[in-house]
């Protein structure tokens, strides 16, 4: 398959879907996009299987140069971590399109073509190489995302909306000024030499925080994390599935490709802030998701404290930390996006996300209250599913790195476990205290075919991680060993514990990245 | 002596003054019946001017002893200024037949306004520089009160006037002192006398000059005339203002600045930041507020401007293409965004003005609705639309230039900016449809607003071809 553009042709086959939705029906757009989807999903399914993990594979992979812009190139190639990513992205939209099937009843086919937009988008953000490629794309996502949460969304949706697109925007604007600084310094805008680029130390602190302005923001962090419940509770489901499943992973992988390798140095230094911010997080977001009586806020505030467990991951500047953080990200893309869905499954039904208004649904939705606890205990984190491999990795890394972030960060496993169950309890168990919640129908044929693949995928994760951590290993490793002579010391061993790493990884690191 | 060389790099200006000539006469023996072919004639003695641009080229740059240059700046811009004039013949028609009929007099008007633009740019001397702005001024001056029964015109008009004479009197207060202390109204001698330094009474020039040329931009904090003009003047004038004019003051000011005030480059370079970022911020703030598109349009003219002299605050050559560029991408926007509103009719055809009147228009008119999001949110500065390129080259070339935080808070005022662009797509989508909207627009309209359309959306496809002709036109002034 050398040579054959097939990240172009990722893009290009939504992009073709979303202009033909545009002018079809109703009935036509949802069949549209629902193929258009899953010939990406096929695509992505063959991209996974072509993807080279030899040991002296090459580190980037399916590249594509095309200097058709002037000042940048439509330059696309992934490594593992992208490639993850996408294959996360390319999973998730036909399941979105099904949640949307007869939830959206307006504007289809503009419906449809702004889902599709958006994963041109997203692929785009994950593939591109080209830092300018890479901002038109992370930028772009504004528009589609505007439009849905604005024109789908609830009652508060302008409000919404409006947060949403200025909160991000002016995040991201002075990513941008950064950008543009770096080009002119380096020389050039390829994302892979800028990897291997060393910026003056003093430069990198600025650069770092202008990166961290955005990528905060997409994550989001503490505290400008106030965007996400507002724009959650508005979003149509199929909206907030994409949200919490993709959108936030942009910030994480922002993390993980821009500010780690390109400002090791920065981000040492500054590690404390970043800890700070998610412990703070992890602490606060599931305090105030315990006491919330709205569904969909309540997944919000907890997806504030998962991607807390992330940037504390990603920020213990060790395998196991960066290991894990990307599995927690792509955990919780599978189980938010999950969780969503199951309430927007009983928000069709009943069109309200009251806690109160349910209760005792086990009695008359077993198949539902079966599959809502599973992706329950997926967000605790319980052993067997996706999610505690990526935080236990995740936190025992950053117990390498400082104990007392580890210690702090560990009680949000806990109250994730009080949240989550707390709301299972009052939505699925006890009596059933009101008459129109009990007569709910169980799940339909489209429902459990939305939700059955997301489980065997959370279950797969859990259970064989391996699958997963293979494609991104040699290049976690080659992260690790860029980050290894500015990694902060840690207070987790009685012996220094850089030099220990170091020799585990360093000599599969080697062989992979050349600097 | 005249020489041929000097004629023939004026060839521009004589075709369009020439045309412009025969067109009154024909409308004054004709009558009204005969607007249509003089629009269209219009039109093609723009076409040909454009055309001739090659020949002038070949031929300059300095005609007439230096009083007029023909190189690739000017050329650039006027190709600018004959596009963006062509358009506004174009779309007028149908406005204008609705309130009355059309006249001959408007594109006749817009032609002699264009031999004014195009002797601005080409200017190599104060004195050629005036008269080129009286010119425009005066043509513009009649076009903002076109509709002659109409009061908010004639006012508008009559605004115009008066506040574009104080203007004219401060510029040429500005150039007299230039000359009392330099002894020179050439660019090239100016900037000779200046060389050995900067005195004060040199300064006091150039600060009213920068002033005039500062109220003919629009830019803050002589911008007031701005809202009242954009909201009286007819639709169509108003496109015309926003756009062409607009090119024409700033390449003006670009070429003065460089040229002729080169050696006070680090004192006008103080005052061109404040008014870029007084016009951005101004310009943004003060739109939040308007309820009629055609005042809000002048508020982001106005913020529009500032971004576009943050590439001349740079001062660098990169700085000065990125300018160029900026207005090339904003000319067509703002052409596209006038032709979708020349078309916001009630069902009885009359033009209708208020933002609130746009509301589901998304529901009954899908692609005039989808035009005006791509436009707004381009302006707003959002890739992948082109909007976001003009932006990014000018902070681009402030980055490069080493002037990070002056990009910083621009680009941080850029947010204002985009709440309200955000306010009309909110209006357009997201609100329940509140009036009946005309069914069909008209034909030639729609063929400008899907042409400027596609340009936004694959506008980077045409990046190495915009690079090129801006960075020669920046070339040709250093």
């Amino acid at each position: 398959m050398d040579g054959f553009p097939i990240l172009s042709l990722m893009m290009a086959v939504p992009m073709a879907g979303a202009i033909a939705c545009l002018f079809a029906g109703a009935n036509a757009a949802r069949w549209i996009a629902l193929g258009a989807t899953l010939i990406d999903l096929a695509l992505g399914a063959m991209l996974w299987g072509g993807f080279d993990q030899a040991a002296n594979a090459p580190q980037w992979q399916f590249q594509e140069y095309a200097p058709i812009f002037g000042r940048f190139a439509w330059a696309l190639g992934i490594d593992g971590i992208a490639l993850m990513l996408i294959v996360l992205t390319v999973f998730l939209m036909p399941i979105c399109i099904g949640a949307s099937w007869v939830a959206i009843e307006k504007r289809v086919g503009e419906y449809m073509a702004a889902f599709l937009f958006m994963e041109v988008l997203m692929i785009g953000v994950f593939a591109a190489q080209d830092l300018y490629l890479f901002y038109v794309m992370f930028e772009a996502g504004l528009i589609p995302m505007y439009l849905i949460i604005g024109i789908w969304g609830g009652a508060d949706r302008i409000y919404a909306s409006y947060k949403f697109f200025l909160y991000t925007l002016l995040g991201s604007v002075l990513m941008l000024i950064a950008m543009m600084w770096m080009v002119n310094e380096a020389g050039t805008t390829s994302i892979p030499t800028l990897m291997a680029y060393d910026f003056a130390p003093q430069a990198q602190t600025w650069l770092f925080l202008a990166f961290f302005a955005s990528f905060a923001v997409k994550m989001p962090m503490w505290p400008v994390h106030t965007w996400l419940p507002d724009a959650h509770v508005q979003a149509p489901t199929a909206g907030s599935v994409i949200l919490a499943g993709v959108l936030l992973k942009m910030g994480g992988y922002g993390f993980i490709r821009f500010s780690l390798p390109m400002f090791p140095d920065a981000s040492a230094e500054l590690a404390w802030l970043v800890w700070g911010l998610s412990m703070v997080a992890v602490v606060y977001t599931s305090l105030v998701a315990l006491v919330q009586s709205d569904m969909k806020k309540l997944i919000a505030y907890s997806s504030v404290a998962h991607m807390a467990i992330v940037t504390v991951g990603l920020f213990a500047f060790n395998q196991a930390g960066l290991e894990g953080a990307m599995m927690v990200m792509l955990g919780h893309g599978l189980v938010s996006g999950a969780l969503f869905l199951c309430v927007g499954v009983i928000y069709d039904r009943l069109h309200t996300r009251e806690i109160d208004r349910y209760g005792g649904l086990a009695i008359n939705m077993p198949k539902y209250a079966v599959l809502f606890l599973l992706f329950t205990m997926a967000a605790v984190g319980l052993p067997g599913t996706s999610n505690f491999v990526g935080e236990f990795l995740a936190l025992m890394g950053i117990y390498q790195a400082s104990s007392w972030v580890a210690l702090v960060c560990t009680t949000g496993i806990i109250l994730g476990a009080a949240y989550m169950l707390y709301l299972y309890r009052r939505v699925v168990y006890g009596e059933q205290r009101n008459a129109d919640a009990a007569a709910m129908p169980d799940l339909s044929a489209r429902e459990i075919a939305l939700l059955a693949p997301i489980a065997a995928a959370v279950l797969w994760m859990g259970v064989y991680p391996e699958s997963f951590l293979a494609p991104m290993r040699a290049d976690i490793q080659a992260l690790e060993a860029r980050l290894a002579p500015a990694a902060p010391a840690g207070d987790g061993k009685l012996v220094m514990g850089a030099g220990q790493k170091s020799a585990d990884h360093s000599t599969h690191a080697a062989s992979g990245e050349a600097h | 002596m005249i020489e041929v060389a000097s004629l023939l790099a004026v060839l521009p200006e004589l075709v369009l003054t020439v045309a412009g000539l025969a067109l009154l006469i024909t409308g004054a023996f004709a009558g009204d019946g005969s607007a249509r072919v003089v629009n269209w004639l219009s039109v093609l003695a723009l076409a040909i001017a454009g055309l001739t641009l090659s020949t002038s080229l070949a031929n300059g740059p300095d005609a007439f002893d230096g009083l007029y240059r023909a190189d690739a700046f000017s050329a650039f811009a006027k190709a600018l200024i004959y596009g963006a004039a062509a358009a506004a013949i174009l779309i007028a028609p149908r406005y204008f037949n609705v309130g009355g009929r059309a006249r001959p007099e408007y594109p006749v008007l817009i032609l002699f306004s264009s031999v004014g633009m195009g002797m601005m740019v080409s200017a190599g001397d104060l004195l050629t520089l005036y008269v080129g702005l009286e010119m425009q001024s005066l043509a513009a001056y009649v076009l903002a009160s076109f509709m002659r029964q109409d009061e908010r015109s004639s006012e508008a008009g009559l605004k115009y006037f008066v506040l574009g004479s104080l203007a004219s009197g401060i510029l040429l207060y500005g150039t007299a002192l230039l000359y009392g202390f330099t002894g020179s109204t050439s660019f090239d001698g100016i900037a000779l006398a200046m060389a050995d330094g900067v005195g004060k009474g040199e300064l006091f020039g150039m600060v009213f000059l920068l002033a005039g040329l500062a109220f003919k931009m629009s830019a803050v904090p002589f911008h007031m005339w701005t809202p009242d003009v954009y909201e009286g003047a007819p639709t169509p004038v108003t496109a015309f203002f926003g756009s062409a004019p607009k090119v024409a003051a700033m390449a003006l000011t670009v070429r003065i600045a460089i040229e002729a005030l080169g050696p006070a480059g680090l004192d006008w370079q103080q005052i061109v930041i404040f008014v870029a970022l007084a016009s951005i911020i101004f310009g943004g703030v003060a739109a939040i507020g308007q309820s009629n598109i055609k005042r809000l349009m002048a508020y982001s003219s106005i913020n529009n401007v500032g971004f576009a002299l943050i590439g001349l605050a740079v001062g660098t050559p990169a700085g000065v293409a990125a300018t160029m560029s900026y207005l090339a991408i904003y000319v067509v926007m703002t052409i596209g965004a006038f032709a979708c509103m020349l078309q916001m009719r009630d069902e009885q055809g009359r033009p209708i003005e208020t933002i609130a009147s746009l509301a589901g228009l998304s529901q009954s008119r899908k692609g005039l609705a989808a035009a005006f999001a791509i436009f707004m949110f381009s302006m707003a500065g959002i890739p992948p639309l082109f909007g976001f390129w003009a932006k990014f080259l000018v902070f681009d070339a402030a980055v490069a230039a080493g002037m990070t935080s002056l990009a910083a808070v621009g680009i941080a005022a850029s947010v204002i900016g985009a709440f309200y662009y955000l306010k009309i797509i909110k209006t357009i989508y997201f609100d329940e449809p509140a009036a009946a909207y005309e069914a069909q627009g008209g034909a030639v309209e729609n063929v400008i607003l899907t042409a400027c359309a596609v340009v936004i959306v694959f506008g980077y496809l045409l990046n190495p071809a915009l690079d090129y002709a801006s960075a020669a036109a920046a070339a040709s002034l250093f």
